[in-house]
């Protein structure tokens, strides 16, 4: 480059940075001032969370017989809920119960995903008759009430001869998770630039190779989200698991409502207290390590327009 | 605005369909959706269908002279009216019966179902607004905006039990004496707090998946342009996270007319019956006589499934409004 | 689309019908090893770890003929659903099952369980005939008692010498309560069980009855029967008992009772040792029991066989070295449950380690069943609905009482 082009190029840089430095500083201050707005919601966001969560955790280092103190920090203290949470001596098994959980929230969040995702690419993007009616049987599994599955499910699988698997459990995890997978994915592929597929299928991609390389992962904070919540769901679940599960198979959820005290009519708070302590933590830490996926945005180039 | 207006509607391109293409889409759109049916005509579809056939007999009758039970036969519409129309045999159902129950328990499932999610909608949406900006230690925020969730409904409801107890940690911060559990709208409002807790994470997250389509270019064009933090809210936020704020209400609705196992640990459906909803009758019905049960199961999911019509219909719910709809402009 | 679905729904219809005709498990028959060979025994949650210790023993004295014991939730309308369950899908899974005494009728009555009769015979005579009154349907047995349960009077010694007799008295003695600023009785009436096991006390002891003797008939429009409910609804509107009773089941009313806050409770005999042991218990040493006032609800459990089960005979006796002296001592002095043997409420042994054993076999000789009626469920709604409408103040008690008949009627006709 000449000196003289090199002059123009410099002195439009110095301009260009300039006005950027001149609205970075307006920025700036706007940014400063909001930040301390979001930042103090955010505060008042954790403590609504956390607060029943804080008096769980406190509830759970107190001696049963203090367990309706009201200080806020558990003194006396003492281990001993949680040991009584994971000792098999009265007949709870929580480690196996986790070990359970974890298996049928596993399965039923792949397995959901997998159907949900196919059933939503063909409601979202193919043309079918019948297919308003498909969505509103899929959402009508929705509208049943849980508690009247119980009954007939129990006899169906007794008769099949499937209780004390782990199938009976996925199976109908599975089917509380698909409609709002379905739903949800069929609602974000929606809104996906379609035109990106069909440039690459015009370049000779089939259509799944299209989908899996270039729509999916634009849809990727929607797929963590259902995945997530179907995960939770099936983790929470307590109807179906208390009737179908065995004591091999048995859930956190079936595993914490059998704890009891040492007497009958006696409610052991504190031990629960900490079995839920110990069965929340993982989740938390689950989405700790997955939460920057479920706020990916449309950051893959030639898109935004 | 321009820019919104472009972001509103991703461009696609005109394809016209020839015969044999819808054709070959057909079947491979039947055979996407097949597994999903598949597992819901199982796990739900026979039940539905067994609690229809089941809902048309009489439960049985207890047979005098040897004091067991006996078939009952066909009862046509008589499980119907006896929640309907309160209908226990020749008489009115008398309190203390689920034919009595069944008019409150409708209304109170509807009371917690509107003020659960109305009240979920908008602390989710805020949470969500809250969780997408940019600031530190918001991965922490995220993760304990989860916990509610993430507790297993039964020890929630065993932990709210604890706190609204008469001696519990609520009574000593409000400094009073109320008896949360035995009066009729304190029990309400400790089902409905408790519930928005447990499950506005729910919606927060749907949401917030939902405002991740939403570039961060229009915002800073409509700051550009002059428009205030509120107009951009209702203008561009709103619109554009309309589909997944859909979804997430309808689902929430749907649950919520379900709700089983938060009053029933909590409160057991009491005092009286202010707390008992749809499904905890059905739970009560079983016990007694599980045709009138099943009939019970039937009309539960007729009233939701009028609430998801209602929904869809007019609401905007409709998620599955395809490419040449929307270029008709239908969506 | 129309054929597939159509191809759909058909194939629906039949899996279904296919599904209802298949029998469950296998067709529960008679067995070809003369009804003997391993058991599961069916209970709820074992709080005191007991059950574990008599299963070896069994096992050891019959290495084939095992048991196998299956522990449900400790809540008992949870309970109750999983037996229900099990029967209803006809599964040959459960053998021995512990039936509260209230759903004696309703399973019997349904046909899920075996009468104790013929080549299944079991010899009660030892028992206490309350207890085996319990397991008894339409002149039939159909479980073996195994544990009792009947209501005492727990009050404090240091305020008061000698325990009132009848209710009135209690409340004439509230005045000691109010002069020590305690609250005066407490007892079980949030919306559930133990709301109608304290109003049939009161009924009862009021001379009056909630059924009539055939089991079925509601009979509480008698003025005895008001006078009863009268004696709660009058005891919550003056304060005698404190309005907070209305969210009390057993455990909070204990809790309330160790740290001194009342005068009088009514509970199970669990509560005593309870009250000498726990740390944070004011009334280690004040607190003193006698027999209700009024006439205790029989509680207790008792021991049937499935109908369904394929190894009766190995049922019937387990069944019986449950119900063995041997067995008994045990579940009283590891489990603090109340035993079925008449004898052993006298036994020097076992009173010193449960003083309250004589007080609770005054209760439980003069105590009286809840309604026996296979229709047990919706009778006791009706009644716990109604109950607590009376004693909030909300519905008159006669209202109430009339109310509770219509309901306990319609519950009755099965419809």
């Amino acid at each position: 480059m000449s000196t003289a082009t090199e002059a123009v190029v410099t002195q439009g840089r110095r301009r260009r940075a300039a006005k950027t430095a001149d609205y970075a500083n307006v920025r700036y201050k706007r940014h400063v001032g909001a930040s301390l707005r979001t930042g103090v919601q955010a505060i008042i966001i954790v403590i609504w969370c956390l607060l029943p969560f804080y008096w769980m955790i406190v509830t759970s280092f107190r001696p049963v017989d203090h367990t309706f103190d009201t200080n806020l920090l558990p003194i006396p203290f003492t281990w001993d809920n949680y040991a009584t949470a994971f000792s098999t001596e009265l007949g709870n098994h929580l480690l196996r119960a986790i070990g359970n959980s974890l298996i049928v929230g596993l399965t039923t969040v792949i397995v959901s995903l997998i159907f949900g995702v196919t059933a939503a690419y063909a409601l979202a993007r193919l043309e079918f008759r019948g297919k308003s009616m498909l969505a509103g049987i899929i959402l009508g599994a929705s509208m049943f009430p849980a508690v009247a599955l119980l009954s007939p499910l129990f006899q169906l699988f007794t008769n099949i001869g499937w209780t004390g698997t782990y199938q009976v459990l996925i199976i109908p995890s599975i089917s509380f998770a698909l409609p709002l997978t379905v739903y949800t994915l069929t609602s974000f592929l929606r809104e996906m630039p379609w035109d990106l597929e069909e440039a690459a299928r015009i370049d000779g991609c089939t259509r799944l190779r299209a989908f899996w390389q270039v729509i999916l992962p634009l849809a990727a904070p929607a797929v963590f989200t259902t995945a997530i919540l179907a995960f939770i769901a099936s983790w929470n679940e307590y109807l179906i698991a208390s009737v179908l599960s065995t004591d091999a198979t048995q859930t956190v959820t079936v595993a914490i409502a059998g704890f009891t005290g040492s007497q009958p009519h006696q409610e052991p708070y504190t031990a629960v207290m900490a079995a839920g302590t110990i069965v929340t933590l993982p989740l938390v830490v689950l989405v700790l390590i997955l939460q920057r996926k479920i706020v990916a945005g449309l950051t893959a180039g030639g898109v935004k327009g | 605005m321009s820019s919104v207006a472009q972001a509103k509607a991703p461009s696609r391109p005109p394809t016209v369909k020839r015969g044999s293409q819808k054709d070959r889409e057909r079947q491979t759109a039947i055979w996407l959706i097949i597994p999903t049916i598949v597992i819901l005509a199982l796990v739900i579809g026979y039940p539905i269908v067994t609690a229809i056939i089941e809902s048309f007999q009489k439960d049985p009758g207890l047979d005098p002279s040897t004091g067991m039970f006996n078939q009952g036969g066909f009862a046509g519409f008589a499980n119907y009216s006896h929640f309907l129309a309160q209908q226990c045999g020749t008489v009115t159902c008398p309190p203390g019966t689920n034919g009595a129950a069944f008019w409150t328990s409708v209304g109170n499932t509807f009371l917690f179902t509107v003020a659960t999610v109305v009240l979920e909608t908008v602390l989710g949406v805020w949470m969500a607004i809250i969780m997408n900006r940019s600031f530190r230690g918001r991965a922490w925020v995220r993760a304990s905006v989860l916990v509610p969730w993430a507790i297993p409904t039964a020890v929630t409801a065993k932990l709210m039990l604890f706190m609204f107890a008469t001696y519990g940690i609520v009574n000593v911060v409000l400094q009073q004496q109320i008896l949360w559990l035995s009066d009729p709208a304190a029990a309400r409002i400790a089902i409905i707090v408790s519930d928005v807790w447990k499950t506005t994470p729910f919606m927060a997250l749907l949401i917030l998946a939902g405002l991740q389509i939403i570039p961060d270019e229009i915002y800073e064009a409509a700051r550009v342009d002059g428009a205030s933090t509120t107009q951009q809210f209702f203008r561009i936020t709103l619109p554009l996270i309309k589909p997944a704020l859909m979804v997430a209400v309808l689902f929430r609705t749907l649950d919520a007319l379900r709700m089983y196992d938060l009053p029933a640990i909590l409160t057991g459906g009491g005092p009286g019956i202010s707390t008992t909803t749809l499904s905890m009758l059905v739970v009560s019905q079983i016990r007694q006589g599980f045709n009138a049960a099943a009939a019970l199961s039937t009309l539960t999911f007729i009233i939701i499934f009028l609430v998801a019509f209602v929904f869809v219909r007019f609401l905007g719910a409709n998620v599955v409004a395809t490419q040449s709809a929307t270029k008709k402009g239908e969506a | 689309m129309k054929k597939i679905t159509i191809t759909a729904i058909g194939g629906l219809a039949l899996a279904a019908l296919a599904l209802s005709g298949c029998s469950g498990g296998s067709s529960g028959g008679s067995g070809s090893d003369n009804g003997r060979g391993p058991i599961t025994f069916v209970q709820g949650k074992d709080n005191s770890n007991i059950i574990a210790t008599l299963a070896a023993q069994w096992n050891k004295l019959h290495p084939d003929q095992k048991v196998t014991v299956k522990q449900q939730s400790d809540k008992a309308d949870q309970q109750h659903d999983d037996l229900v369950q099990h029967f209803q899908a006809k599964s040959t899974d459960y053998d021995v099952v512990t039936t509260d005494v209230i759903w004696t009728a309703e399973f019997a009555a349904k046909g899920w369980l075996t009468p104790l009769e013929g080549s299944l015979k079991l010899d009660t005579s030892n028992l206490l005939p309350a207890t085996v009154k319990t397991a008894t349907y339409q002149g039939k047995l159909y479980g073996g008692p195994y544990a009792s349960d009947g209501g005492i009077l727990y009050y404090r010694s240091d305020l008061l010498k000698t325990p009132p007799k009848t209710w009135d008295e209690l409340m004439a003695d509230c005045s000691i309560a109010k002069r020590a600023h305690i609250k005066c009785y407490a007892g079980q009436f949030a919306q559930y069980e133990g709301l109608t096991v304290n109003f049939a006390e009161s009924v009862n002891g009021a001379g009056g009855e909630i059924v009539k003797s055939d089991g079925k008939t509601p009979n509480l429009e008698t003025p005895q029967a008001l006078a009863g409910l009268n004696q709660l609804v009058t005891g919550f509107k003056d304060g005698d008992i404190p309005a907070e009773n209305k969210t009390f089941q057993e455990e909070q009313g204990r809790q309330a009772f160790e740290a001194g806050q009342y005068l009088f409770m009514r509970n199970w005999p669990y509560a005593y040792s309870l009250a000498k042991t726990d740390s944070t218990s004011k009334v280690k040493n004040t607190v003193a029991i006698a027999p209700l006032v009024t006439n205790s609800s029989l509680g207790g459990h008792n021991l049937a066989i499935s109908a369904y089960s394929k190894h009766k005979a190995t049922a019937l006796d387990f069944i019986k070295f449950m119900e063995s002296p041997a067995v008994q001592k045990q579940i009283v002095l590891k489990a603090s449950l109340s035993p079925v043997i008449a004898s052993l409420y006298d036994d020097p042994a076992l009173v010193k380690a449960a003083p309250y054993l004589p007080v609770l076999k005054e209760s439980i000789l003069k105590a009286v069943p809840r309604p026996v009626t296979p229709f047990y469920p919706a009778v006791t709604q009706a009644i716990q609905e109604n109950a607590f409408q009376a004693i909030s103040g909300t519905v008159a008690p006669d209202q109430a009482l009339k109310n509770m008949q219509a309901a306990i009627m319609s519950a009755g006709s099965g419809n």
